[in-house]
């Protein structure tokens, strides 16, 4: 029987195409409980989730919400405000302290890359990281493959372009990881000073011009710019940001006929994407969203599913 | 069931061949339409992963005897599961198939083999959520007795009084390649994994 080799889901970069082809059919078959007239099922009645987030999120941590509800598990959520995360309390004291509450399984988002590796090594709980700083965010990975992979059937021969701001994506990590492992090409773009400097390392290609990104690609996927980032410099306008590396209906026509556009959300409309292909047929950024929670139902079940 | 649990049985005896079971699922879908005056409200639900397959066949033969067109549907039963934290494994989800509003209709449940009744307890529970079927029934190809649940087939294929030791094995063509029913012993051991259905 198939299973996934660890306890914890804490990045793309160490699972093996078999962990995210199980994943991925799994949460497929999720996918239609979400569709039901009374969306619950009682699989893990009893079980108690913890979520902590260090970070503000809205998306994320509902789809985790729902994924837990649908699937009948306990949630407990700690947010960043009003809470002891902002008492200045250390990670580490707060490691033990989620251990001896006993959650079966912790979501962690943290702004730190490794947080959620270190309470994964420190508890025994499974622990699913929900985002740790510029590293990795797999849940979101594993969405946008399956959202991808429900049109198109399979993710193998596929070119993926992603566009944006590289150097702050934890996205952008778990996306090029995941595709490439299911035999998927990937082509990053965005300006130099977005784009860190190990990137090819991953094993993706890197296009200055976006345009040369964009030529016959079967999935384009746009990043959220971070407008805060122009006051530190890394880029000079948002309109010029915009001029060369915004995905409007001429630039997305340079991809195949027929390309599959996504956007993690939230959108800069008329920033790094524009309107009237946002809204166009090619977008399935409203499919990533029930995808996301079937995913998270998918790792809740493989994780939590069975017995020891 | 594991390989290494596999390697400890042994055929006992054939109880049902393919020409058996073909016959056993054309009285079958008789005695549906017989028992329900008719198709009029049925929907036929198999149960993954064998149960499918043989809802399907019913519901063809049904269709050839009555001239009507009955709805098929495919249910499955790991997320109902009342032994999931008692298993080492994960069951892989398959994902389920109701293809029309079940409320008010006669679902009749398709499996190959009632043994405990706790499959059909959850496949049960499965569909109140989708709705508030008029009536249930049960269809299956195997009873081999040993019920745990107050749980009984409105249509059996074949009663096969079975020890618990044993293991009746169904293949279908659509998913073995070939068509038969047999019972399992195992070699000189007890059961290891206590009652638990595969």
């Amino acid at each position: 029987m198939a299973e996934l080799k660890s306890k914890d889901v804490l990045g793309l970069e160490h699972m093996s195409a078999d962990e995210i082809q199980l994943i991925l059919d799994t949460a497929d078959s999720m996918r239609e409980i979400i569709d039901r007239p009374i969306k619950q099922v009682p699989t893990l009645r009893g079980r108690n989730v913890l979520s902590l987030f260090y970070e503000s999120s809205t998306r994320t941590k509902i789809s985790f919400d729902l994924a837990c509800r649908y699937l009948s598990a306990g949630a407990v959520s700690v947010a960043k405000s009003g809470s002891s995360l902002d008492k200045g309390e250390s990670l580490r004291d707060t490691v033990r302290n989620v251990e001896v509450m006993g959650p079966e399984l912790v979501i962690m988002r943290h702004p730190s890359g490794g947080a959620p590796h270190y309470l994964a090594q420190n508890v025994t709980s499974s622990v699913i990281n929900a985002g740790d700083g510029y590293h990795e965010h797999p849940t979101q990975g594993l969405l946008d493959m399956m959202s991808v992979r429900r049109r198109t059937g399979t993710l193998e021969g596929l070119k993926v372009t992603i566009v944006g701001d590289l150097f702050h994506s934890r996205v952008a990590r778990s996306d090029i990881w995941g595709f490439q492992k299911m035999g998927s090409e990937v082509v990053v773009s965005a300006p130099s000073t977005l784009i860190p400097p190990d990137i090819e390392e991953m094993g993706c290609r890197v296009e200055p011009r976006v345009e040369d990104a964009l030529k016959d690609a079967d999935v384009v996927c746009v990043l959220r710019l971070q407008l805060e980032r122009q006051k530190q410099s890394f880029f000079p306008s948002v309109r010029e940001y915009h001029a060369l590396y915004g995905i409007n209906a001429r630039r997305l026509g340079l991809a195949r006929p027929g390309a599959l556009l996504m956007h993690p959300g939230p959108m800069n409309r008329g920033v790094e994407i524009t309107t009237d292909i946002a809204d166009g047929p090619q977008s399935i950024i409203l499919d990533q969203v029930p995808n996301g929670v079937a995913v998270r139902m998918a790792l809740l079940y493989l994780l939590l599913g069975g017995g020891e | 069931m594991n390989s290494e649990e596999k390697a400890n049985l042994r055929q006992k005896a054939q109880i049902m061949d393919a020409d058996a079971i073909s016959r056993a699922l054309v009285r079958i879908s008789h005695e549906i339409v017989e028992k329900n005056s008719g198709t009029e409200g049925i929907i036929l639900v198999g149960i993954h992963r064998r149960g499918v397959p043989l809802a399907e066949r019913l519901a063809r033969q049904i269709e050839r005897i009555e001239g009507t067109e009955v709805p098929c549907g495919n249910l499955d039963i790991t997320l109902y599961r009342d032994d999931l934290t008692l298993r080492h494994d994960r069951p892989l989800v398959q994902g389920t198939y109701v293809p029309i509003d079940i409320t008010s209709r006669t679902v009749i449940l398709v499996d190959d083999v009632l043994f405990t009744g706790r499959t059909i307890r959850a496949a049960m529970d499965a569909l109140m959520d989708f709705g508030r079927p008029g009536a249930i029934q049960v269809v299956a190809l195997v009873d081999r007795g040993h019920r745990e649940l107050p749980i009984r087939a409105d249509f059996v294929g074949k009663n096969v009084p079975t020890s618990r030791q044993e293991v009746v094995e169904v293949a279908v063509r659509e998913i073995d390649g070939f068509e038969e029913v047999v019972i399992m012993e195992r070699i000189g051991g007890e059961a290891s994994n206590g009652g638990v259905e595969e």
